[in-house]
């Protein structure tokens, strides 16, 4: 059961946040946070527009593909950038990964 | 770096900075993120170190489940987004469920702060069913000899195993919290261990902060300093080892530290707790200061009148209050004098410097009688209960 979950982000990983870590909109100060044992973390509005894609279901590509027709802009760069968060995200422990159930 | 996506910076942590939640002392205080919920001060559990207060809070005086979801609604209402239960023993109280469901209603992110000896599968269950985030469980050792003998509780260790097990199954996130002394820290490489095995996400890493209960037990509990570096170096390398498998959060005991501690963030500043009786508190200590007026959920007054207005939080927010040493020094507002409740645990006047701090004039003889304890022979626990401590029979060495 207990098994390695550090997470390498790739293009083919399919990230959602775990259960322990919730994306809510803080009516109060009007900001978006991951809320998380002992921790609330303020993500930027790029972050929060990563994470909402981010379901268990599209792959890091498919969300670089929808942000890149969004703001017409270059793939390449976009993939880079959103690999660099979710993986600093799975660093700090707040990411996990849908897991393949059949191929 | 793209510059299509401008906000996402070089650094990407700080696209997901951690919130600050500290102000400027000219600034009114905003309502804390996190509400720590000590529903009952009952607990099977006699820990020599226990953080509640000495004078506990009988169960007649205990909040209704009424009272405890009206305080629920008015804390997520103000701007509250977590709230942590906690004790005593928070499964104690036969209407946990029905908090939980009633603050995950509500929206509040919830955390179950438990020494799981009370749980059956049954309601760890229901917990998770009332929408319960997440769950911690102290562990007192790495095995039930050790264990059991510092929980004052036969059979203990082997039950948290067992309710960590069911945690994971139900696939709710485990914390596991270790309170770390001179009698266990020889066992924390096992407790990362044990974490790993457990599939907890996070380690809580606590050396006992001596108050209340743990300040009776020192002499039996404080570590050597040499004890100290090794669980420091431990932790040091355990993190980097399992970064992304472990979170490992550390808090070292203060009385070898050359600066104190910025206790709570700061009195009002970032934090309060519910006491059973519902009392609304600075810190889950603050009890002890005497001399102190702390307004109750019970009073006519909301939370938010007596976190912004009450005198007991406005005692000693900001530096208004400081003496020297603290007044013109330039760390005023960094820890703000240390913790309240071990300045006048030690020196009988909250507003001195708390003498975790080099500065205090007391810090040289504190620490010098805390390190003669470290090497001491006294390991006989006074277990913390209702009855107000019982000596631990049969471990005079």
């Amino acid at each position: 059961m207990a098994g390695p979950r550090n997470i390498s982000v790739s293009e083919a990983s399919r990230p959602l946040l775990p259960r322990h870590a919730k994306l809510k909109y803080d009516e109060t100060r009007k900001v978006w946070v991951i809320l998380a044992p002992e921790r609330v973390l303020a993500p930027d509005e790029i972050a929060v527009e990563v994470l909402q894609l981010c379901d268990g279901k599209r792959s890091v590509g498919d969300v670089s593909d929808q942000l890149a027709a969004k703001y017409a802009a270059p793939r390449e760069a976009i993939l880079a950038d959103v690999i660099v968060m979710l993986q600093d995200l799975a660093d700090k422990g707040f990411l996990t990964e849908a897991r393949e159930k059949t191929p | 770096m793209s510059d299509v996506l401008p906000t996402i910076p070089p650094d990407a942590s700080d696209s997901l900075a951690v919130l600050e939640k500290s102000r400027s002392t000219a600034e009114t205080f905003g309502i804390p993120l996190a509400v720590l919920l000590e529903i009952t001060h009952r607990c099977p559990l006699q820990c020599p170190y226990c953080s509640n207060p000495v004078e506990l809070d009988r169960s007649g005086k205990e909040l209704t489940t009424d009272e405890w979801k009206k305080v629920l609604s008015e804390l997520a209402e103000i701007g509250v987004l977590q709230v942590h239960f906690s004790g005593g023993e928070p499964t104690a109280r036969k209407d946990l469920v029905e908090l939980v469901k009633h603050a995950s209603d509500v929206g509040l992110y919830t955390n179950l702060i438990t020494s799981a000896v009370l749980l059956t599968r049954e309601r760890l269950g229901e917990l998770a069913d009332a929408g319960l985030c997440h769950v911690q469980i102290s562990f007192q050792g790495i095995e039930e000899g050790l264990a059991d003998r510092v929980a004052g509780y036969k059979g203990g260790h082997r039950k948290k195993l067992e309710v960590a097990k069911w945690t994971r199954e139900l696939d709710l996130p485990l914390t596991v919290n270790a309170v770390m002394h001179r009698q266990n820290l020889h066992q924390l490489p096992d407790i990362i261990q044990m974490s790993i095995d457990l599939d907890a996400d996070r380690l809580e890493v606590a050396n006992v902060q001596y108050y209340g209960w743990a300040l009776k037990n020192r002499a039996a509990l404080m570590p050597t300093v040499a004890q100290l570096d090794e669980c420091t170096a431990i932790v040091e390398e355990a993190r980097e080892r399992l970064k992304g498998r472990l979170t490992i959060d550390y808090v070292v005991p203060d009385y070898y530290a050359l600066r104190p501690k910025k206790c709570m963030g700061g009195w009002g500043r970032q934090f309060f707790n519910i006491s059973p009786a519902g009392k609304v508190l600075p810190c889950h200590a603050a009890e002890s200061i005497t001399g102190l007026d702390f307004l109750s959920v019970r009073s006519n007054h909301s939370i938010a009148w007596i976190w912004q207005n009450s005198d007991a939080f406005n005692r000693y927010r900001g530096t208004g209050w400081m003496k020297e040493p603290c007044k013109s020094c330039e760390f005023r507002e960094i820890d703000f004098g240390g913790c309240r409740c071990q300045a006048f645990a030690l020196t009988g006047d909250a507003a001195n410097t708390d003498p975790a701090c080099a500065l205090s004039p007391l810090h040289e003889t504190i620490f010098k009688q805390a390190e003669a304890e470290a090497e001491g022979e006294t390991n006989r626990f006074l277990y913390r209960n209702f009855a107000g401590g019982t000596l631990e029979s049969g471990n005079d060495a």
